[in-house]
């Protein structure tokens, strides 16, 4: 697993969601996922300026930052891949894929590969409950899993990947 | 001819965008004929997408199933020539048909019809009436809850509350002098197995719009929130297209339709919080705060968001208003028992044939949505259980099938009507580890507020984990059932209370299968890993070699064309060899 060591965020990018919402009440989660979105998780520097910004005490912040699943204090690999944990994907044998990303990439849920590719997260529902198992990929589902499907689907990936590197 | 192709989710994530782009790009090529192409919302027949919709031209409906985007070819030929038979082998079957005949739909009625991105198109099907009725003939704010209270209309959230009494409550209540009342949806369908929301947001957003129109002006609300889960990418931006164009025509803002009544709506993105389906930890959510609920009273209709007078009702709750108003309380009313009217939609999933949404008026047997509608279990398998209302739900086995779909009939199997979420158990399915499942799942949600649901679900889980790994005592369904009234009892807000229910269903209706686990170390199922073993049935194997190839453990020998041997100190029970076999040699015990 990846441990993050990283560099000063670059704070400007979030200055514009600041200047709207840091003296709008009640707007903190809406500024955290603003700060996502901008920086794809949510550095520690990043949250410090927008307890400065907002008069909001910081721990607040990192409480309300991991409260909710959403939010991620670690940057994440080039696919996230989101797997769902719903009820009709557990009884249709989402643990069997799990294990078998996990055996495919050595990581847990929450992990990163040391390659910094993939990131695996198990989800709450994501209300593709017909197609289950499922799991979603930087936006792209990908249904019906069995363990070896998730296998390929992986393995593609990573050759297009590889890939784009050369190219 | 008119071509439309279903773009909820589940159809996109079927490979519905695919089709739609290469029927685009054909049309483009060359359409003399004037084919039209749209898009609509998830009719709900999930199990057979991605679905495309060819109206011909005298408006007859013919229905293309399970399209691919190597069939746009043949489709495009049959829309531009005339030509149907080209389409034949897409043609939905008369048995699957029957998925949608058998339903009555109110709270749907849009969802799968219309363009969910015009608001055009929702006018065309009678869209805003409800509140142009209400505006035009001047009914009172009394007029309007007096229809929803004749409807007897139930929270579908899963509680099942009286809507008009919330809505009286909330317009009673004195607002202070700024004179502010806030009117929110609860769009944050957190039940695992429950999708309805989304289809009806992505599929009818002006539906929901409209019925907090309504809800607005019944309780004195101008202004009015929607939370919707963040994992709702498409519904949120359907819906934030919905009240930008009703926004600009007129149907929100100030002043609707010429009268003295204004009322504006936002959007509030969730951040993926179980709890904050509770309405009081949702509105700490839409403050900016950790989604903890609060001590009630004061109830929302008192003091809710910013302390003001709030009235919360979910997303189908809402879709229902306009009907009603449209079509009278009354109407709406005749449908149902005697404690619960009109009509649910349930999320229908699991080992099921035909999986989707289905809306059925209350009292309905669950037999009848499970086998008339949903067609029984896939495979050929023997029905186990039902799961009713997620997390907070409970599993209703065979015997009680012929239960009716009524808050207390539900409630008085240990289960509840909830949401929606409907997940059809198989024989293969543990009831123990599906009572694991869940209490794994409400422990990681547990908001940790109150120290019987943060610790409790804790415990039983543990006990739980223990029993599904072979490791049960003599005891542990006692210490299950004490754990699960302490939770109940302790708990401040409905994730705690109702945490227990799955366990409490599974100690009441499967409580042999748990035996068999603390017991026998036993998992008649065949699913609990640590309790099972993999061999292969040696009259049943030809010798094929697919198991070996796909162990990834190396624990299958055998010579090609003779009967192969699984190595169970190597087997690391993946089930690999037992979905690659095709003569079913492959078995647990």
């Amino acid at each position: 697993m990846r441990m993050s060591n990283q560099a000063p965020s670059d704070l400007s990018l979030i200055e514009p969601t600041l200047d709207a919402y840091a003296d709008v009440p009640g707007s903190l989660i809406a500024i955290l996922q603003a700060t996502q979105d901008a920086y794809g998780y949510l550095p520690m520097d990043a949250m410090e300026h927008i307890a400065e910004r907002t008069g909001t005490p910081i721990a607040t912040i990192v409480g309300v930052a991991t409260f909710y699943a959403q939010f991620r204090l670690e940057p994440v690999g080039k696919y996230l891949i989101m797997l769902c944990q719903g009820t009709a994907c557990h009884v249709n044998g989402s643990e069997l894929i799990s294990a078998a990303i996990t055996d495919e990439l050595g990581i847990d849920d929450g992990q990163t590969t040391d390659d910094g590719l993939f990131s695996l997260k198990h989800v709450a529902c994501l209300g593709c409950c017909s197609l289950s198992p499922v799991m979603m990929i930087n936006g792209q589902t990908y249904s019906s899993l069995t363990p070896d499907k998730a296998k390929k689907v992986l393995r593609q990936l990573a050759a297009e990947a590889a890939e784009g590197g050369a190219a | 001819m008119r071509l439309v192709v279903g773009e909820g989710s589940c159809g996109l994530a079927a490979g519905a965008g695919a089709v739609y782009q290469q029927l685009e790009e054909l049309l483009a090529q060359g359409n003399e004929a004037g084919v039209e192409l749209g898009i609509t919302g998830c009719n709900g027949m999930c199990f057979l997408e991605p679905i495309v919709d060819l109206y011909d031209d005298e408006g007859a409906l013919h229905r293309l199933v399970k399209v691919q985007a190597k069939d746009a070819k043949a489709i495009y030929e049959a829309a531009t020539t005339g030509n149907l038979s080209l389409v034949d082998k897409l043609r939905i079957s008369a048995s699957d048909a029957e998925f949608l005949d058998r339903q009555t739909r109110i709270a749907l009625r849009d969802c799968g019809v219309i363009d969910p991105e015009s608001l055009d198109d929702y006018l065309a099907h009678g869209g805003y009436q409800a509140i142009g009725k209400i505006l035009s003939q001047g009914m009172s704010q009394e007029d309007v809850i007096h229809e929803i209270d004749v409807a007897g209309l139930r929270g579908r959230g899963g509680a099942g509350f009286p809507t008009a009494f919330k809505w009286r409550a909330a317009r009673d209540a004195k607002a202070d002098e700024t004179g502010q009342k806030y009117l929110i949806c609860n769009a944050d369908e957190g039940d695992p197995g429950a999708f309805m929301d989304r289809a009806v947001i992505e599929g009818d957003p002006h539906s929901l719009i409209e019925g907090m129109l309504v809800g607005g002006y019944a309780i004195g609300a101008t202004e009015g929130i929607v939370y919707v889960r963040a994992e709702y990418p498409l519904a949120i931006v359907r819906l934030r297209k919905a009240i930008a164009d009703a926004t600009e025509r007129g149907y929100l803002g100030q002043n609707i339709l010429g009268s003295d009544f204004s009322f504006t709506l936002r959007i509030k993105a969730g951040a993926g919080a179980f709890v904050c389906g509770e309405e009081t930890a949702l509105i700490e959510s839409l403050e900016g705060k950790r989604g903890m609920p609060r001590l009630k009273p004061p109830f929302p209709a008192q003091a809710g968001y910013w302390l003001k007078p709030s009235n919360i009702n979910n997303v189908e709750t809402y879709a229902n208003v306009a009907w009603i108003i449209n079509n009278g309380g009354a109407a709406y009313a005749a449908m149902g028992t005697e404690g619960s009217k009109g009509t649910k939609v349930f999320a229908l999933s699991g080992k099921i044939a035909r999986g989707g949404l289905v809306e059925i008026p209350m009292g309905t047997t669950l037999r009848e949505v499970i086998f008339d509608i949903g067609g029984g279990i896939r495979g050929g398998k023997q029905f186990k259980a039902v799961q009713l209302g997620g997390p907070s739900g409970g599993c209703v086995p065979a015997e009680k099938l012929d239960t009716v779909i009524d808050y207390n009939e539900l409630a008085a199997t240990g289960a509840i009507m909830g949401s929606g979420g409907m997940v059809v158990m198989d024989e293969d399915t543990c009831m123990v580890g599906m009572a694991r499942f869940f209490l794994d799942f409400t422990a990681k949600e547990s908001c940790g507020k109150c120290v019987h649901c943060r610790l409790g679900t804790k415990r039983m889980l543990e006990i739980l984990d223990r029993i599904v790994n072979g490791q049960g005592e003599e005891g542990d369904i006692e210490k299950l059932e004490e754990l699960c009234y302490a939770i109940k009892d302790g708990a401040l807000c409905g994730l705690g209370q109702t945490a227990p229910n799955p366990v409490l269903t599974t100690i009441r209706y499967f409580r042999d299968e748990l035996e068999a686990h603390i017991n026998e170390h036993r998992c008649p199922a065949g699913e609990c890993r640590e309790l099972i073993t993999y061999f292969i049935d040696k009259d049943a194997c030809v010798g094929c070699t697919s198991c070996a190839r796909q162990c990834p453990a190396g624990a299958i020998t055998g010579e090609r064309k003779s009967p192969h041997e699984i190595d169970p100190a190597l087997c690391i029970k993946c089930g690999n060899c037992k979905t690659a076999c095709r003569f079913g040699a492959v078995r647990v015990r």
